[in-house]
């Protein structure tokens, strides 16, 4: 029997058992869209291709499978680059399908003719151009193993029109992937013998933990391994959600809007293990203040994150995973014990920082941006996925909505991706229809893919919109008031739209809250509504986040309020 | 740290694309490409690239940490401090006249360089060797008119595996 290109992508990607792609078309990608008239995988028509990737990235964090995403040659392929960028720096497993002109037009600048391949080199994890029907199923099949495999990310797959329409005789495709074998995996029984006598020998261990515990899937040995050690630990806006925040050995974020105790702690530790983390300068800020009393145990999957900024006295390059099972299992030993006195006395002196200045804020008429994550997180009984935009809002719901639950918090840490939050939470809901999807975002940042309402609505995604409304791009506007005087060179965007229309016109339903009293109300209302919903709170338009860290001063050097 | 020439040998799959994902991580991460040289192995679908860039111990590590993670490349290895035998190869156009013609022969004969071409009124030269010598070479040829060379990168193997 004889397939066409596009018959052949589409058994490729049900071999790959994925069931939903998130998509947008054009004059490159008809073949491929026609033969998805036909078949049975989802697609979720988007309204801008920087939609489908984020929701395609959404979509992948919360179901821990590879997203999917599919678009024209050209233009759709460019607006696909900012979340690509994304991806590839969150380490996320995305495909990227991409439209291109026919293999004997390319190079001649053809019309929506762009070279995606070139221009998505240093920000995929790989990239193929499809050259010969030949070779398009190993393609396909290849690009997902890359996606998931060893550090996750970005691939991107270029196919070319007339390979979509073109025949091949089903026994002659091959599905065999030809890849090269990187992962010589090394033994890790001594690297972890030794981390173990580190783990012995420390008075003031601390854990740090990041996205690649919950992109490696070790939660629960990460849960097991605090316990079993009776350390404190704080873990990364990447690595949210893998220890419970309500546990009383977790002591939040660290970094530029980490807590107190958080930074004092790994400005205090004498050992840091670090799981999964790649030590971004958000995270340790002046490098030679980072840590500066502690051995630095590291362990990440990509060797190229290792000695990279913090250099580490024990490194294991791999999965965060098996090396937590066997120190756990080594530790659980009745032979391995720590000094009770020394465990004592430093988590005596978490505590206290603790106390000493614990995430507060102050209350007011005005609505206050804390107050409305905080009740979002008390009625939703921290349950919900929540996904952030980027600025305050970030910052806010990274610091007022204790995770509690692994892949429940998805937000853009390494690019800092403004827009990326919506369409992230439709991804989100597309993947647990069974879940609260919250985007918490920012008046700036909601408007630059606002045009997603009308996907979320056309799908009848019941995703919650909680806009913090500070008039401002209220993240640049913290900046200038601290460090350019006052000054607030464009950075003022006033309450406008009228959030409540512009979600009626698009058909969802639209809430408003101007005064503390009625948060809670309008976030009951908003949640119950089995619909797409906007919910626009006017709070304090210049709320600050703190604690803050100036960019490149010490952890210990700390605002903790205005 | 010193900074000093590093040469890099890199196997990777003999792909259409491959060369330019590597010129990309060294220009993305800051470094530049002193000299370069490719072809094939044995295996005729495998290519051995070298390079040589500027860059001191510590960064170099992670620049062929960075190589090593293309999923093309097969092996990143560090010659500079292997064992290993390194050469270069220059072609020099030099104009000839009655001035020069004798010194330049006579330094082709010692030296063991080789003609490669003669007219009437040019000749072209080639000397390999290691960079010193090619270095040394040209600085010489500069002064008995050269009129203009073509050098190759490094290429470079191993005593042993
Ligand atoms: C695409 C993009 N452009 C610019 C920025 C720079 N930036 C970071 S935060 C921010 C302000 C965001 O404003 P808003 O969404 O209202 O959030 P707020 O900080 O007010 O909560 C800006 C402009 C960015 N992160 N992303
Ligand atoms: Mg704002």
């Amino acid at each position: 029997m004889k397939l066409t290109g596009a018959q052949v992508l589409f058994e490729a990607l049900q071999k790959e058992n994925a069931d939903t792609i998130f998509g947008f078309p054009g004059g490159a990608v008809l073949d491929i869209f026609d033969e998805l008239y036909r078949r049975k995988i989802r697609n979720i028509l988007v309204r801008h291709e920087q939609g489908a990737i984020h929701a395609a990235d959404g979509y992948a964090r919360v179901s821990g499978k590879v997203g999917v995403c599919l678009v024209t040659s050209g233009p759709g392929a460019t607006n696909t680059v900012t979340g690509i960028a994304n991806a590839f720096m969150d380490s996320i497993p995305v495909v990227v399908l991409t439209g291109q002109v026919a293999t004997s037009l390319i190079g001649g600048d053809a019309f929506q003719e762009v070279d995606i391949t070139g221009i998505t080199r240093p920000c995929t994890k790989h990239n193929f151009l499809v050259r010969r029907i030949d070779d398009l199923g190993r393609i396909v099949r290849e690009a997902f193993h890359i996606a998931r495999s060893g550090r996750p990310g970005p691939v991107l797959i270029d196919i070319p029109k007339d390979i979509t329409k073109s025949l091949i005789e089903d026994n002659d495709i091959s599905w065999t992937l030809s890849l090269p074998n990187n992962n010589k995996k090394a033994s890790i029984e001594d690297a972890c013998a030794k981390a173990l006598d580190m783990i012995r020998q420390a008075e003031r261990p601390l854990v740090i933990s990041g996205g690649g515990v919950l992109l490696g899937r070790a939660w629960d040995e990460l849960r097991t391994f605090v316990k079993l050690l009776n350390v404190p630990i704080t873990s990364t806006l990447m690595g949210l959600g893998a220890f419970p925040a309500s546990d009383p050995h977790w002591l939040g974020m660290p970094g530029m809007h980490g807590t107190y105790y958080a930074n004092m702690a790994i400005s205090n530790c004498d050992l840091l293990i670090a799981l999964g983390v790649r030590f971004d300068d958000r995270v340790t800020s002046k490098l030679d203040a980072f840590a500066p009393h502690a051995k630095v145990l590291h362990v990440d999957i990509d060797p190229a994150s290792i000695d990279k900024f913090v250099k580490t006295h024990l490194s294991i390059a791999s999965d965060c995973k098996p090396v937590l099972q066997l120190l756990n299992k080594w530790i659980s030993d009745k032979s391995f014990a720590r000094p009770e006195k020394q465990t004592k006395a430093w988590l005596e002196q978490v505590q206290k920082w603790k106390e000493f200045a614990p995430l507060t804020y102050c209350q007011s008429d005005k609505i206050k941006p804390q107050y409305v994550v905080e009740t979002l997180y008390r009625l939703t009984e921290g349950k919900a996925i929540i996904s952030t935009e980027v600025g305050q809002n970030q910052m806010w719901a990274a610091q007022y909505y204790h995770f509690d639950y692994p892949n429940s918090f998805i937000t853009s840490g390494g690019l800092g991706t403004m827009g990326y939050g919506f369409p992230a939470a439709i991804g989100a809901q597309v993947a647990r229809p069974d879940k609260v999807v919250v985007d918490i975002a920012g008046d700036g940042s909601i408007q630059m893919n606002i045009q997603e309402l009308a996907t979320a609505v056309n799908y009848d995604l019941p995703v919650k919109i909680v806009i913090l409304n500070n008039g401002f791009l209220g993240m640049v506007r913290q900046w200038q008031e601290l460090f350019y005087g006052k000054r607030y060179s464009h950075s003022n965007i006033d309450n406008v739209p009228d959030f409540v229309k512009l979600a009626e016109a698009y058909g969802a339903v639209g809430l408003r809250a101007t005064r503390s009293e009625e948060v809670e109300a309008t976030l009951r209302k908003g949640l119950d509504t089995p619909k797409t919903v906007v919910m626009d709170f006017h709070v304090e338009p210049e709320e600050g986040v703190y604690p803050m860290v100036s960019p490149g001063a010490a952890l210990t050097d700390m605002v903790l309020s205005k | 740290m010193e900074v000093k020439e590093n040469t890099i040998s890199i196997l990777v799959n003999n792909r259409p694309d491959v060369l330019a994902r590597i010129a990309g991580t060294f220009s993305g991460r800051g470094f530049n490409i002193e000299s370069i040289s490719a072809n094939i192995t044995r295996n005729p679908e495998i290519t051995r690239i070298v390079i040589t860039t500027l860059g001191n111990r510590e960064t170099v590590i992670k620049l062929e940490k960075q190589l090593t993670k293309i999923i093309d490349v097969l092996e990143v290895k560090d010659l500079t401090r292997a064992n290993a035998a390194c050469r270069e190869m220059v072609l020099v156009r030099m104009k000839l006249t009655d001035a020069n013609q004798v010194k330049i022969m006579q330094t082709v004969d010692t030296l063991k360089w080789k003609i490669v071409k003669m007219d009437v009124d040019t000749c072209i030269l080639e000397v390999t060797g290691g960079k010193k010598d090619i270095d040394d070479a040209l600085a010489f040829l500069d002064k008995m008119g050269m009129d203009d060379f073509t050098r190759t990168g490094v290429v470079a193997v191993e005593r042993q595996k």
